[in-house]
């Protein structure tokens, strides 16, 4: 039987939750001995050469690209696991949800203390994905099969969790593993 | 006057309570734990969370409103009453800003607290993301309403006693401000401005939430150390045990 094959991503995230998978340590050895890796950022395959078995989604969406990214997880994965604070609901890009993006966008580009652009122009290259009037979870896109809370998610939580999806076993997940920071 | 005592069940235990004490004490002595937000011991019950909702012979009631009475069937620990409890914190979460991992009070929130108790994984509402201010005008708090849960506990809790005739109550220094949608704690203009050091403390540790926090003061636990950090919220850490014990030694 051939390996269960995992895909991860980083979205509107700040590769931390990737930064804790990597705090697996030494199980990430074990982990090469269960799994194969496709398109992710930790062997750098840049898009999908199969279907995979788990998707894990790092981030929410904050434009188009990530949508698009998101989707494309979806057609290709049978799991698709929302993976730190930011694909659960937004995280920190979310704060600028109550903001309206022309705003956002002035502050960036055109009125911020350290901003040169005497042209006053917007980035508008038709290359550059569009910026979302606000950032979504990742639930509010596609469906997702399962959340894993954390900023970031605790390197045992990924673990457990995901041995237990290769494994397809049951698990009790302990009290002290599912916190939102 | 004679003290009554009233026979009923918790989840089908026999048990005894002093008639007309609330659900909640009624069931912390006979060691049940019914989760609570709102609720603070030693001030009248607002009921206005309805996490504490148990069943009283088949009805939805709130345990910190409701008092026990003779031959009253209650239900608490079920899989249909955690589920509307989990609900009501879900929508909690969806309805304000909590963004935890920036949040001071991060793990020592009663709100996320009770979220970590029911193994809430993601909310099963859409986030609102609500527009909301941070209020950083007042020398010694915070406010902020993003993560306001409107309990009424400040309100409630936080009173000017100085120069009061005995046996008065004491000025609220919160109150509320304006309606509905738009409803939002605000401090007394005139009563705010002697707020003690003591009375910012103690307004910061009994709001649930990380809405009232002194300054220059965050992020003084280290994250491992905090309350709910190893331990669920439970009898025997909820703040009302401090408040009652408190109480007691008045």
């Amino acid at each position: 039987m051939s390996k269960p094959v995992i895909a991860t991503t980083s979205l509107a995230g700040c590769f931390g939750c990737h930064m804790s998978f990597l705090d697996i340590d030494e199980r990430i050895l074990d982990l090469i001995e269960l799994v194969e890796f496709n398109k992710s950022p930790i062997d750098d395959i840049k898009s999908f050469t199969k279907d995979c078995d788990i998707g894990l989604i790092e981030g929410g969406c904050c434009n188009t690209e990530n949508i698009h990214i998101l989707k494309e997880f979806r057609k290709k994965c049978k799991i698709l696991v929302s993976f730190g604070e930011c694909a659960i609901m937004g995280g920190l890009p979310a704060m600028r949800n109550d903001i309206p993006v022309k705003e956002c966008l002035a502050e960036a580009y055109l009125s911020g203390p350290s901003t040169v652009n005497e042209e006053g122009i917007l980035p508008n290259d038709e290359e550059l994905p569009i910026i979302l009037d606000k950032v979504y979870p990742c639930h509010e896109i596609v469906k997702m099969d399962y959340h894993l809370p954390g900023c970031p998610p605790r390197a045992d939580l990924i673990w457990e969790v995901l041995h237990a999806l290769i494994l397809d076993v049951d698990i009790d997940l302990p009290y002290e593993l599912i916190k939102y920071d | 006057m004679e003290k009554k005592i009233a026979h009923f069940t918790i989840d089908n235990k026999e048990c005894t309570a002093t008639t007309g004490v609330s659900i909640i004490n009624a069931a912390r002595e006979n060691g049940i734990f019914i989760p609570t937000l709102c609720h603070y011991e030693g001030v009248k019950p607002a009921g206005s969370c309805r996490v504490c909702t148990v069943k009283v012979n088949k009805r939805h009631l709130t345990a910190c409103t409701t008092p026990v009475a003779e031959g009253m069937e209650i239900e608490v620990d079920t899989a249909e009453l955690n589920d509307l409890r989990s609900s009501v914190i879900e929508l909690l979460f969806t309805e304000g800003n909590h963004y935890c991992p920036a949040c001071e009070k991060s793990g020592n929130c009663e709100l996320q607290a009770l979220a970590y108790r029911f193994g809430i994984m993601a909310p099963r509402f859409p986030y609102q993301f609500n527009e909301r201010d941070v209020d950083a005008s007042h020398p010694k708090i915070y406010h902020d309403h993003n993560r306001c849960i409107l309990c009424k506990r400040c309100i409630r809790i936080i009173k000017d006693e100085k120069d009061l005739p005995a046996g008065s109550q004491g000025r609220s220094i919160f109150a509320f401000n304006q309606r509905a949608k738009k409803v939002k704690i605000k401090l007394d203009d005139r009563l705010g401005k002697e707020l003690s050091d003591e009375l910012a403390q103690k307004a910061m540790d009994i709001c649930p939430v990380g809405s009232i926090l002194v300054k220059e003061t965050g992020f003084k636990t280290p994250i491992g150390q905090r309350k709910f950090d190893k331990e669920a919220i439970s009898l025997d850490n909820s703040i009302n045990l401090k408040a009652m014990k408190e109480a007691h030694h008045e």
